[in-house]
């Protein structure tokens, strides 16, 4: 199995002990010296970079947060000066304000470095030709793919997202084996494909996905997978923590997450007490290297578990399980806490209905009514009220027992619920709180 | 004639129940010149199921689905009955002492008397029960 970078990837787990230990201390008195609101955090929290005795005490440090982006905008967690940056990225802020990201030439360099190990490992080479069919610009899925695929030595076709049905044209005429984009988008140019009458998995040399950047599921992974005769593969990342640039291995159970980069942690979101591996909680990064805008104990806000077991690719680096949804994206129905990717998992599990799926949020009275709005497949329908009446209670009662929550659903009509170019927005709250 | 000549190809088209529904199927329909012989909407929670009797039906089929409708064939079988009180009674029970169930039903009542369409749960069985007792069934070539 080839390696990009087997010195780092195959370095004993003894001595990455001792490399993230050395890199985190200076790490915190990087932040000590050059960040004013970490300082203060810090000698809040009772904690001098000094108090770092082994790779353990990090978590003594205290954490960051989102907000913190937000608050110092645009660039208050800067540690560099301004001519040291050589790229901004600003994120879309569809939760709040915009978040600006700043990197140094080393930061880009690391990244590109790390996309370079992640695609090499799934199998791609000089030779592959990599259509990138995430956004380009200010978000940084589109450049991050195009110079991770650059350095690999691929060709890179820079198609960004939308103009689809161009999109697969390309893909046909100059032969792409790999795409990396949202799975929503690539199950929208699936669809584009086949009413121009083309099957991805047949008529092109597509053979591999790169797909992230919105969650997914493993019947989603499963589905595209057969439908489109190619490997799909989980990548990860927030421009917090550069952009996209952790993937699975060719084994596709679990993202590697290089230890010389990033430490990383499971935590309790409600107490911020460490979970043990194998359990699910909030993810919090440590970026050991990051030179504009260092993340000390970032507090992400993705839930997933770190998996317990060595990988068999033989990379001693740790791997997170997909990540099964947001701190934030969850809803809380009637007192309980809901994820649209429990809805989506769910759904993949019943064949009458398709994965697309609206959720619609509103208050009757005093009481939340949650509406999941779903598509009948063809191959399901019937004439008959009384079966589709069932494929409704059915649809229903899985999602009450995934949710612990009533539900009620819509059964409409397929093609009809919006397909997202870009990050799935599924959920309809109409309440005025 | 057999049997099989009595049973008519029926498309169902499954419909949200929202407005201009029905007037995107009616209007696909009429830009392939389909026309419609007898149609119903049957009406449950948030959707429907628009059932109609056309004269091309493949061509129907075709049309809507290409346009993202949800659409199924579904065999039914149309009786004539006399347009006066008793008609539909004499139909109906008929069926019922044959012990054939009828799943649903609807009508249309033309210059030369009713029409009766029925979907049921045995149809051979209620083709030989309306033939026995001298009643006219109409055949799937009347409405091509």
């Amino acid at each position: 199995m080839s390696m990009w970078n087997p010195r780092f990837e195959r370095m004993p787990a003894i001595d990455l002990d001792r490399l993230q230990y050395r890199l985190a201390k200076t790490l915190a008195y990087r932040l000590y010296a050059f960040s004013p609101i970490y300082h203060a955090r810090m000698r809040e929290a009772g904690v001098h970079p000094d108090d770092i005795r082994s790779l353990a005490d990090v978590k003594k440090l205290p954490f960051m947060y989102k907000r913190d982006l937000r608050d110092t905008y645009p660039d208050g967690l800067f540690t560099v000066p301004r001519e040291e940056l050589v790229r901004y990225h600003v994120s879309s802020g569809t939760t709040g304000k915009p978040t600006v990201v700043g990197y140094t030439e080393r930061d880009l360099d690391l990244w590109t470095e790390s996309l370079a190990r992640a695609l090499t490992s799934v199998g791609l080479s000089r030779g592959d030709v990599i259509q990138v069919s995430y956004g380009y610009g200010l978000f940084t899925g589109g450049l991050g793919l195009h110079y991770g695929a650059e350095r690999i030595g691929a060709t890179v076709l820079p198609t960004s997202v939308g103009n689809t049905e161009r999109q697969v044209e390309l893909m046909q005429d100059l032969g792409a084996t790999a795409i990396a984009c949202t799975p929503s988008y690539l199950l929208h140019i699936g669809e584009v494909a086949e009413k121009m009458g083309i099957n991805l998995g047949r008529d092109t040399g597509l053979r591999t996905g790169i797909l992230g950047a919105e969650p997914w599921s493993e019947q989603m992974r499963r589905h595209i997978q057969e439908w489109l005769g190619i490997r799909a593969f989980d990548i990860y990342g927030t421009s917090e923590i550069s952009g996209p640039m952790f993937t699975e291995c060719a084994e596709q159970h679990g993202i590697h997450i290089w230890r010389d980069i990033a430490l990383i942690e499971v935590i309790d979101p409600e107490s911020g007490e460490p979970l043990p591996p194998g359990e699910r909680g909030e993810l919090v990064f440590t970026m050991l290297q990051k030179e504009a805008l260092p993340m000390c104990r970032y507090r992400i806000g993705d839930i997933a578990a770190i998996l317990d077991e060595d990988c068999p690719c033989g990379r001693p680096h740790p791997r997170i399980e997909r990540i099964t949804g947001r701190v934030d994206d969850m809803l809380i129905i009637r007192g309980i806490n809901v994820f649209p990717s429990q809805i989506e998992h769910a759904l993949l599990e019943l064949p009458e209905v398709g994965e697309h799926f609206q959720i619609v949020v509103d208050r009757k009275g005093a009481l939340d009514d949650m509406l999941v709005r779903v598509e009948v497949k063809r191959e399901a329908f019937s004439d008959k009220i009384a079966d589709l009446m069932h494929i409704q209670r059915r649809v229903a009662h899985r999602l009450k027992n995934t949710l612990n929550v009533a539900v009620d659903v819509e059964l409409v009509e397929p093609g009809s619920l919006p397909r997202f170019e870009g990050k799935s927005k599924r959920v309809i709250d109409k309440r005025v709180l | 004639m057999a049997a099989d000549d009595y049973i008519i190809r029926q498309i169902s088209v499954f419909s949200e129940n929202r407005p201009g529904r029905l007037a995107a199927i009616a209007h696909a329909l009429e830009e392939e010149c389909v026309n419609i012989f007898a149609f119903s909407i049957a009406e449950a929670s948030g959707f429907g199921v628009v059932r109609a009797l056309v004269d091309h039906p493949d061509r129907a089929y075709e049309r809507l689905t290409s346009e993202g409708f949800n659409v199924a064939f579904t065999d039914v079988i149309a009786v004539r009955m006399r347009d006066e009180p008793g008609g539909l009674f004499e139909i109906a029970n008929l069926l019922g002492e044959a012990g054939v169930n009828i799943e649903y039903s609807y009508a249309y009542s033309g210059l030369d008397g009713g029409v009766l369409i029925l979907r049921v749960d045995r149809p051979e069985d209620a083709i030989a029960a309306i033939r026995g007792a001298g009643k006219e069934l109409i055949a799937s070539s009347a409405f091509a």
